[in-house]
This record gives structure tokens, C-alpha cells and sequence, in this order.
């Protein structure tokens, strides 16, 4: 077979000083999800997968995960739409503070969170002075957390997708008597789509993985705050093995999705 | 079909784009206004103001209503557009994108429906209704794009070079099909191009623009026969040189080429420096630089430029008998 696959003439031998690091770097990211699966104590899985304990972080990940994700949809495409098509001052120190949270420590974001809405936080307080409510350690604080550190993703991929798709469309509609809700529904939304999905992937991803700031603000209760990754800190305090087939399972369940959707909906990516 | 004259009141537009556009234009109801002009000339920047989609100060009055005074938004104006583009919506079929202007005005979804089909059957396209626009040919998308446009039976209908990119094959049958359409709209039509045939054979006025402003603005026949600008006559493929305050305009067929200074009036006759000679129909077409200034134009047989050995950088003089200019002021 060799020598019958034509090859451009001139451009020489990838030189060591590439080869080198690349190939490091591509071992970096490789061993340890290699040593992972061949290291995990198969026959240990389906006792795990029968646990209550896993069965309710798994639950209770997957339902937080897809709430999150609803929640960023709601909120975050209209979010993104006021970024990408209206003027309004400070717009731009806006789209800067809702990157923040992709750099933010998951933990300082924790804190953060019960500095606004912790029993004595500036939101918080009136909370519960006025109706009795307190988030911190509820399942519902977990969907905050996980909210706050995902919807950046979400927002910053859909505005992407509007700013690319342009206004064009949104001029064409509006002399075809559309109103700007009309736009946005039959043409602005359905043209960001793919951005929609992508953003959504991306927001999942990060909110199924969350684990500093839900710990922070929500606590680490099983069946009400302890997720898959907080199960596995805890897990991991105790019988390594344990851990390592939960991991297994968290990075099974994330890269049939992936491949899930990337079938349909990610080949821009 | 409503009666013209009740419509009398078509289009009264006094537009102001600052550095841009500076210009007037009025027509009637029924009219097809062509404009023509350079690049930059301010064209799509005219369609541009009087759809709304490009703020402009002035006045702009439509079939006797004021769009401007209130403001009246874009969605609100009922203008039709058809882009050099198409811009048809990419992910809504043939069928939906005609329909899309009878939807926002709440013409029940079935019933928006037959019309787009209707529309598109108007305009030869009606077996492709369901196709994407991806589907579509250039031709048959702008097809499209003036059922979109037309569906709503917009007081005001602006096509901004619609022809421009489509082979020249089907630019022809299309220009045929508009010319027919056009003719059946009531209200007033606006067609930017930088085609003279386009004006020639669509318009019942042409208006011309350079720099912001309308230079010229007459019937085709009365543009083509005495164009006031360098540009339509290159245009419509006239000589137009500017002699005593008076323009004068000749056919570049009526020019003499020859090597030697002709005898005749000093005034008919130029040296100039041939800049370059190209195939013109069954002539050659000899594009030559007078020394004071005129781009000139003239037509010649292959033996004669064979005779006169033509080529770039070569000098010539160029002469017009009297009899074949038309001589015309400057302003009307």
C-alpha cells in the first residue's frame, strides 16, 4: 500500500520540535482515560449501579443537568438576544461580567452564591425573613449553582450564533411587516439554532461535571444535593474502587450523549 | 384593478442621508421609476431611506399617506423589497417565504398558504414551492423573492438590481416576466439598476443619481438621446462631451478615425490617444483619451483598423460631421 498515496512534494518532515510536545500532549490527555477504563474494577459495576446512594446521584444529576440546561434556554436566549441586537448602555461591561463565570474558581462561585442568596445573604435574608424560604442545601440551590456556572457557555455560544447569522434577515422580516417578537420567532431563533444546541451541549456538559460551587452552596446530601461528582469526592474518601466505577459511569453517560447529538447537531464543531 | 387616477397620489419623496443622499423623487401611481447611476452613487441608499431601513432625514409620502411624519416603523410602511441577494429566508421552503408577509398580516396560515402558491405559479415557480432556498437556482430563488415581495401587495415596491448576478440568459426571460408584472402593479415600483436595458425597456421614467443627487430624471427614450452625465452615456453607449455650457451628443458609429487631421469644424474634431479597441457586434469599438480631457468613443470596421493599424498609445484624430450632433443645455 505504501507509495501509492500521493503526497505533496516540498513540505518536508513534520520537524521534532513539533512532534515532540504534540505527541506528549496527546499522551496527557489519552493515559489517564485509558488507565481509567482498563484500571476500573468491572465486576464491582453492577452492585454500584443497584445502590440507592448511586441511583439517587445519578437521578438527581441528571434531573439538575437537564433543568439547568432549561433554565439557560429561558433565560440565557433572550440574555444572549439583548447582547446581540439591542443598544443599551453598558452592554459591553454586561457581556464581559457574564463571561466572568468561565474563569471564576467553581468554589469562588460557591461563595458568591451564599453572599446573595445564603440565609443571611443580601437576597437571602429577605427570603426568608419575608416568605420563609432558604435555598443553600436544597436540590433547588444545586440548579442555581449549576445555572450560574453554565450559562455563560450557553449565552456567549447563542450570541455568537445571532451575531454570525446577522441582522439581515431580521431587516428582511421587518419590511415583510413582522413584528421584533415575530422576527425572533419564526426567523431569528430558528437561524441561531445550531448555536441553541451547541450552547446547550456546552452548558450540560459543564453542569453534569459541576462540582465546587454546587458543593459550596448546596451541600453534599444524598438525595437532595449529592451529585454524581460529589458522590464520587465522597466515594473516593472511602473505597477508590467505588469512585473509579462511578467515573466510569458519569464518563459513559457523557460521551453517549455527545455522540448522540454530535450525529446531528455537531458537525459545525 | 383600481383605477389609476384614484390613485393619483403615488410616491413624494424628499430624502436626506448625510454625506450619502441628497434627493427628490416623485412618481405615480402605476409608474416604474428606474434609477441608474455609478457605484456609490447613493442607489441602494435611496431604496435603503424609503423602505425606512436607513435613517434618513426628509419626507416621504406614499398613495397620499405620510411615512414619515409620524414615523411610521418598517413593518408598518408596506414596502416590498427585492434584493440583489434574494435574502430569502434559508430555512423556511419557496412556499412559506411568499407566505411569510401574509402571516404578519394576519391572513389565516392556509389561506397564506394558496396565495403563496398562487403567487408562485404567477411567476413560473409554483412546482417549486416546497424547495429550500438552498435548492433553488439564482433565477428561480429571485423568482421567488418577487412572489415575496408582490404577495402582500405592498403600496410601494423597491427591486434593488434584481437582475445583477443571474446568467444573462435568464436575466432576459425574467426582465420579460417583471416587465409584465410590473405593468399589472398599482402601486409605484422603484428599480435600481446599473443596466440600461433594464431602464430602457422596464421604466417609464428614468432617474439618474451621481454623487447623492439626481442629475437626470426624464423618460427612457429622452435619457438615452441626451444623457447629461459621462456616465450614462457610456451607459446607453453615446459620445457626450460638454462644449460652450451646452452638452452634445453623438453616436459613436457617426465618428471619423483617422491618422491625419480631417478638415471640418475644430470643434467636431479631437486628438486623442487610443487607449484600447475591443469587438463591438460586427465592428471593433476603439475606446481613445482626447488630449483636452473627453473619453470618446467610436465605431469602426475590422479593414479600417486594420488600415489604420490601431493599438493602444496610438495617436488618432477623431471627428463628427456637425449633422449628427445633438446639441442640448445642461439643466432642463
Amino acid at each position: 500500500m505504501s507509495g501509492t498515496r500521493p503526497s505533496a512534494p516540498g513540505a518536508g518532515r513534520a520537524p521534532l520540535v513539533l512532534v515532540l510536545p504534540g505527541a506528549i500532549a496527546a499522551v496527557l490527555l489519552v493515559l489517564p482515560l485509558i488507565t481509567l477504563v482498563a484500571t476500573t474494577p468491572w465486576r464491582d459495576l453492577p452492585d454500584q449501579l443497584g445502590s440507592t446512594v448511586v441511583h439517587q446521584a445519578l437521578w438527581l444529576s441528571l434531573e439538575t443537568s437537564l433543568l439547568t440546561v432549561a433554565l439557560c434556554a429561558v433565560l440565557g436566549t433572550p440574555l444572549a438576544w439583548l447582547l446581540a441586537r439591542v443598544e443599551f448602555p453598558g452592554r459591553s461591561l454586561l457581556r464581559a461580567a457574564v463571561a466572568v463565570p468561565l474563569v471564576l474558581p467553581p468554589v469562588v462561585a460557591g461563595v458568591a452564591l451564599l453572599s446573595a442568596l445564603g440565609r443571611s445573604g443580601v437576597l437571602g435574608r429577605p427570603l426568608l425573613d419575608g416568605f420563609g424560604l432558604t435555598l443553600p442545601y436544597t436540590t433547588p440551590a444545586v440548579v442555581i449553582a449549576h445555572t450560574f456556572v453554565a450559562m455563560p457557555f450557553f449565552v456567549l455560544s447563542v450570541e455568537g450564533a445571532l451575531r454570525t447569522a446577522g441582522e439581515r434577515f431580521d431587516v428582511v422580516a421587518a419590511t415583510l411587516g413582522a413584528t421584533r417578537w415575530t422576527t425572533f420567532r419564526r426567523v431569528t431563533l430558528p437561524l441561531a439554532l445550531p448555536g441553541l444546541v451547541a450552547g446547550g451541549v456546552l452548558a450540560w456538559a459543564r453542569s453534569l461535571g459541576e462540582f465546587g460551587a454546587t458543593i459550596t452552596f448546596a451541600g453534599n446530601y444524598p438525595g437532595t444535593t449529592q451529585t454524581m461528582p460529589s458522590l464520587i469526592y465522597t466515594e473516593l474518601q472511602a473505597d477508590r474502587g467505588a469512585a473509579q466505577s462511578l467515573s466510569m459511569i458519569l464518563l459513559a453517560v457523557s460521551i453517549l450523549v455527545l455522540a448522540a447529538l454530535r450525529q446531528r447537531w455537531l458537525r459545525p464543531l | 384593478m383600481t383605477s389609476r387616477a384614484l390613485e393619483a397620489p403615488g410616491l413624494d419623496a424628499r430624502l436626506h442621508v448625510p454625506d450619502r443622499l441628497d434627493a427628490s423623487l416623485t412618481a405615480a401611481a402605476g409608474d416604474v421609476v428606474a434609477v441608474i447611476g455609478p457605484n456609490g452613487a447613493g442607489k441602494s441608499t435611496l431604496l435603503g431611506a424609503l423602505a425606512g431601513i436607513v435613517p434618513a432625514i426628509g419626507s416621504v409620502e406614499v398613495g397620499g399617506r405620510s411615512w414619515t411624519d409620524p414615523v411610521v416603523p418598517v413593518r408598518d410602511r408596506g414596502v416590498g423589497l427585492v434584493f440583489q441577494d434574494q435574502s430569502l429566508f434559508p430555512h423556511l421552503c419557496a412556499r412559506e417565504n411568499v407566505a411569510f408577509g401574509l402571516r404578519t398580516r394576519g391572513v389565516p396560515r392556509a389561506e397564506a398558504r394558496a396565495r403563496a402558491d398562487q403567487w408562485l405559479d404567477r411567476l413560473g415557480v409554483g412546482e417549486l414551492a416546497s424547495r429550500r432556498p438552498d435548492q433553488l437556482s439564482g433565477g428561480q430563488a429571485q423568482r421567488v423573492a418577487i412572489a415575496r415581495a408582490l404577495a402582500p401587495e405592498p403600496a410601494l415596491l423597491l427591486l434593488d438590481e434584481p437582475f445583477a448576478g443571474l446568467d444573462v440568459g435568464v436575466a432576459t426571460s425574467l426582465r420579460l416576466e417583471l416587465a409584465r408584472h410590473l405593468a399589472a402593479f398599482d402601486g409605484v415600483a422603484v428599480l435600481v439598476t446599473h443596466d440600461a436595458l433594464d431602464a430602457l425597456t422596464l421604466a417609464d421614467r428614468v432617474v439618474v443619481l451621481e454623487d447623492g443627487e439626481v442629475v437626470q430624471d426624464g423618460t427612457p427614450a429622452d435619457v438615452a438621446a441626451r444623457p447629461r452625465t459621462a456616465h450614462v452615456a457610456r451607459l446607453v453607449g453615446l459620445n457626450v462631451v460638454t462644449q460652450g455650457g451646452q452638452l452634445r451628443a453623438f453616436s459613436p458609429v457617426a465618428v471619423t478615425v483617422s491618422p491625419g487631421r480631417p478638415h471640418g469644424s475644430a470643434r467636431n474634431c479631437w486628438h486623442a490617444e487610443v487607449a484600447g479597441v475591443a469587438p463591438h457586434g460586427e465592428a471593433l469599438r476603439v475606446l481613445a483619451r482626447a488630449d483636452d480631457g473627453p473619453e470618446l468613443i467610436a465605431d469602426v470596421t475590422p479593414a479600417s483598423a486594420i488600415e489604420l493599424g490601431l493599438a493602444p498609445g496610438q495617436p488618432v484624430w477623431m471627428s463628427v460631421k456637425e449633422t449628427s450632433v445633438d446639441t442640448y443645455t445642461m439643466r432642463p
